[in-house]
């Protein structure tokens, strides 16, 4: 018993763990796969896969290699999954203007969706990662809303604000805000964790637990947001607050004492 | 008097009611006398002296709204489950506090707009109080005889700055939670008595089940009490010293000019009152303040980035920022340095503000009574220190907010940390070199200025082919309010023998004072004023210059 957990803690226990389950996953795949409908939707694939390929060569090879087996400038995509393609073409972070600077910042994106397909066939055809979602996953339906917010508050606030209004990190990153993200990116956002965000795998937060995150973000940013009071100031909080008090409040309230003070010495005057 | 005209006005038959009141009244508390010797109580007019009541008509509305709030607030940290009408929190525990906080922003009428008027007023009672001391720091209206009121407005505000940190505490969501953690966090950075006093406060471990409720007692009862105290005291010896004034003719150390407070100030004030309210009203109908369904209830697990305090709680967030996360370990116990000493920094910011009027006091020497302003470049190196202070003071305001700096300008948050650092002890230096060049050039401008006239931007062409400016001579007035600061010699160290001849010894405290003295008012510190002998020279003869 002992021995049997010490092991376990050993470096390449999980290693063994992993080959043993893709292992598994492989024989099991291969055992029930239902023979002639994956033929049909394999040249599908193949096609994809071609078509990316070209893509890749043309927009993306340059830093990332020609095999996606990464450069000086781009990391590996070996093994980085539909997803993070999904997620890093669709936002338009890649293809990257430059790999220099503190983070690659989001855009308006430069391919079609069937595009980013394509590229996302050909880079999960390097070696397997996260699937992109499909809108069961990322649809909002029988979501609790509230306990989104909860998880949102415990693992995402402290980069992102409460709010999702973003925030600093080291040297000139940041944690861009969630406003106006499409519900498919938070979640590939959360599957594939993208430059210095952590990832959340389904082991951390489960496939409900993310679908109830983006229902909560959805809730706090769209028509039909409740967010009274007035002016939002940025909902940057005691910050932006602050200046409005000085300039606004106080500054106000001085030109009217000016004003003020101005009336009666005319009256004296005349 | 006041009696004999009643009996006149009864004989003559009925007086308008109005007047009987006042009679009636008079008659018991003889009102009228004292009234009489009050109402002509002089205000003069500038827009400045009116910070003053910008500061108290703001403390009025907050206490006015405070108490709205009671009436729904609920102090208590048992947890319940919340089922108001904000769909996003429904179902989530938070504590009754958090709980009432929403019941009020959602459920009560009037009640959000209420919280931000309070909330509102709160900042901008703060920024009130911040800039009428500046005010009154830099026109030297601290001097003897208000010493005690610049004390009491000192309290005042740090009492406001604390006053305002329990209120914002209160709600008991993530952010303000998240305040009160870090206060925890300085008070165990003390050393040894830290961990005490952080168990009383909070009745055990934080967060504990107490501290809102008590927080509450000093936030509603406590400092407000003390605070109405301090007004009322300020405002007494406000009246009782008398309003002080800015040189210029008939304006003296034993008067006041401007307008009585009867009938004239009272109207003035009173409207100015329903201005503020007006103001703060429509700021608070307009723009959100601390929406703490966005935050949620505050539990210890959680944090925000972004987190800040209310501006006036900002410059100890800066302290804090920007300190570098400093440890030793001192027989096996830590002292965490990175908190404690911006703590011991809070408090010595402060204290200088504080005991700056008896630092200058016991450097000039001065005993008089002072009634009159000074113009701020008439005394460079109050000025040049006063602009060093809120030099340090807005660094470390920019520190506190350093990462909203840093994601809207693009900066890396690093860089604005070392700035901050470096600038905490350097901007406080060129602030001072800086102003004090300034005033002095000032002076000297005011010098040019009486001996030679106003520059009329006339040029005029001479016989012999020379241009020359048109200079004006200044009016009478203007050459009196120019010249009529006083300047002080540099102290020096007294004679080294006493009358008897004996050796006298002298003390340190003497040698320092003389020291600091010459820094303030010795050669090249001041520019010194024009005499009667160089002005009559000047203007005697030739008409330009
Ligand atoms: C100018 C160089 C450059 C180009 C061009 C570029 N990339 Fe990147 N890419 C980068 C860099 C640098 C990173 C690493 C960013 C980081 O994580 O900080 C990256 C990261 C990625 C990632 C995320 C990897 C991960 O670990 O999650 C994906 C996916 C990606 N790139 C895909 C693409 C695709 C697809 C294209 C072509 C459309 C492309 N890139 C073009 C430089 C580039
Ligand atoms: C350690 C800090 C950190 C945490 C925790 C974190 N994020 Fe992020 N997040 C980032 C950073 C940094 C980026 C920017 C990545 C990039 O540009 O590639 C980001 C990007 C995102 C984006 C993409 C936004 C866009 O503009 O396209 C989404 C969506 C997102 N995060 C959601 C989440 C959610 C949901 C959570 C909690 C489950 C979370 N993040 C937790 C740091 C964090
Ligand atoms: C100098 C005086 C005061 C200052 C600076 C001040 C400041 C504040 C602030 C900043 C808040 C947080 C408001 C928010 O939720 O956004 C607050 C809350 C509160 N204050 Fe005050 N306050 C003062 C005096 C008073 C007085 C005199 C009362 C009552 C008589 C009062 C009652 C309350 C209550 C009940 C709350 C909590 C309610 C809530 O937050 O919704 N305050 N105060």
């Amino acid at each position: 018993m002992k021995k049997l957990s010490a092991r376990r803690r050993h470096p390449l226990a999980a290693l063994v763990v992993l080959l043993l389950a893709l292992a598994c996953t492989g024989g099991l795949y291969a055992a029930f796969a239902p023979a002639s409908k994956a033929q049909a939707d394999e040249t599908a694939q193949s096609l994809a896969i071609d078509e990316g390929k070209k893509l890749f060569a043309v927009g993306c090879a340059s830093c990332h290699g020609t095999k996606g087996q990464g450069s000086s400038d781009g990391p590996s995509l070996v093994g980085v999954g539909a997803a993070a393609v999904d997620f890093q073409v669709g936002t338009g972070r890649m293809p990257a203007a430059t790999s220099q600077g503190a983070q690659v910042p989001s855009k308006k994106a430069v391919y079609t969706q069937a595009e980013i397909d394509q590229l996302a066939a050909y880079i999960a055809s390097l070696g397997a990662g996260p699937n992109v979602p499909t809108e069961a996953e990322y649809g909002t339906e029988g979501a609790d809303i509230a306990k989104g917010g909860e998880l949102f508050r415990t693992n995402c606030a402290q980069c992102h604000t409460t709010g999702g209004k973003g925030g600093a990190l080291t040297h000139g990153k940041y944690a861009p805000t969630l406003e106006g993200v499409a519900p498919k990116h938070i979640y590939e956002a959360m599957q594939t964790g993208p430059q210095n965000m952590p990832s959340f795998p389904d082991t951390t937060l489960t496939e409900q637990n993310k679908k109830d995150i983006i229902a909560y973000l959805n809730a706090i940013d769209s028509d039909e947001t409740v967010n009274p009071g007035g002016l939002e100031l940025g909902g940057l909080g005691p910050v932006s607050e602050g200046l409005f008090a000085w300039i606004f409040g106080l500054g106000a309230l001085i030109a009217v004492a000016v004003w003020v003070a101005a009336r009666t010495a005319k009256a004296k005057k005349s | 008097m006041s009696t004999n005209e009643n009996a006149q006005s009864r004989e003559r038959g009925k007086a308008p009611a109005g007047e009987r009141v006042a009679d009636w009244a008079d008659g018991r508390l003889g009102i009228y006398s004292l009234a009489k010797a009050n109402m002509r109580k002089i205000f003069p007019d500038h827009w400045s002296f009116m910070l003053g009541e910008i500061c108290l008509y703001s403390f009025i509305i907050i206490i006015l709204t405070g108490v709205y709030l009671t009436l729904f607030f609920h102090p208590s940290m048992n947890e319940v489950e919340y089922h108001g009408s904000y769909v996003p929190l429904q179902g989530q525990l938070m504590s009754e506090a958090f709980n009432s906080t929403m019941h009020i922003s959602f459920d009560v009428r009037g009640g959000l707009l209420i919280r931000q008027i309070h909330h509102w007023s709160a900042l901008i009672f703060l920024a009130g109080m911040f800039v009428h001391m500046m005010r009154v720091f830099f026109t030297g209206a601290f001097r003897k005889p208000r010493e005690i009121n610049w004390l009491f407005g000192f309290l005042l505000f740090v009492l406001g700055m604390f006053t305002g940190f329990t209120g914002y505490s209160l709600p008991d969501d993530l952010l303000s939670g998240t305040g009160v953690r870090f206060t925890e966090g300085a008070i165990l950075s003390m050393p040894i008595v830290g961990t005490y006093i952080s168990m009383f406060l909070f009745g055990g471990e934080f967060p504990g089940h107490d501290f809102v409720a008590r927080f509450y007692s000093i936030h509603i009862l406590l400092l407000p009490g003390i605070m109405l105290g301090l007004v009322v005291g300020h405002l007494i010896l406000v009246f009782y010293h008398k309003h002080t004034q800015f040189a210029g003719p008939g304006k003296t150390n034993k008067n006041v000019v401007g307008m009585p407070l009867l009938p004239v100030y009272m109207a003035k004030a009173g409207g100015f009152f329903f201005l503020v309210f007006g103001t703060i009203a429509a700021i608070a109908a307009l723009a959100q303040i601390n929406p703490v369904w966005v935050f949620g209830p505050y539990r210890p697990d959680q944090v925000s980035t972004g987190a800040q305090p209310d501006w006036y709680m900002g410059f100890a967030e800066g302290l804090i920022r920007f300190m570098p996360g400093w440890e030793v370990n001192i027989w096996g116990h830590t002292l965490v340095l990175g908190v404690f000493i911006p703590l011991v920094l809070f408090g010595v910011v402060l204290a200088a503000l504080a005991l700056y009027p008896f630092i200058e006091s016991w450097i000039t020497g001065d005993k008089r009574e002072h009634h009159i302003l000074d113009r701020p470049r008439n005394a460079p190196t109050r000025t040049a220190l006063g602009v060093a202070w809120v030099t340090m003071y807005m660094i470390t305001l920019v520190g506190g907010g350093n990462d909203l700096w840093a994601t809207h300008f693009h900066l890396s948050i690093n860089s604005i940390t070392w700035f901050v650092r470096i600038f905490f002890f350097v901007g406080p230096v060129i602030a001072y070199i800086l102003t004090k060049r300034i005033c002095l050039g000032l002076q000297r401008r005011d010098k040019d200025k009486v001996l030679h006239g106003r520059e009329t931007g006339t040029i005029k062409r001479l016989p012999h082919g020379e241009f020359i400016e048109v200079h004006e001579p200044l009016s009478q007035e203007q050459l009196f309010t120019l010249t009529a600061h006083e300047q002080y010699e540099p102290a020096a160290v007294g004679p080294a023998v006493d009358e008897n001849g004996v050796e006298r010894k002298i003390k340190r405290s003497e040698k320092l004072r003389a020291k600091i003295s010459g820094a303030y008012f010795g050669e090249d510190q001041q520019i010194p004023k024009p005499t009667v002998e160089e002005y009559k020279e000047i203007t005697s003869g030739h008409g330009h210059h």
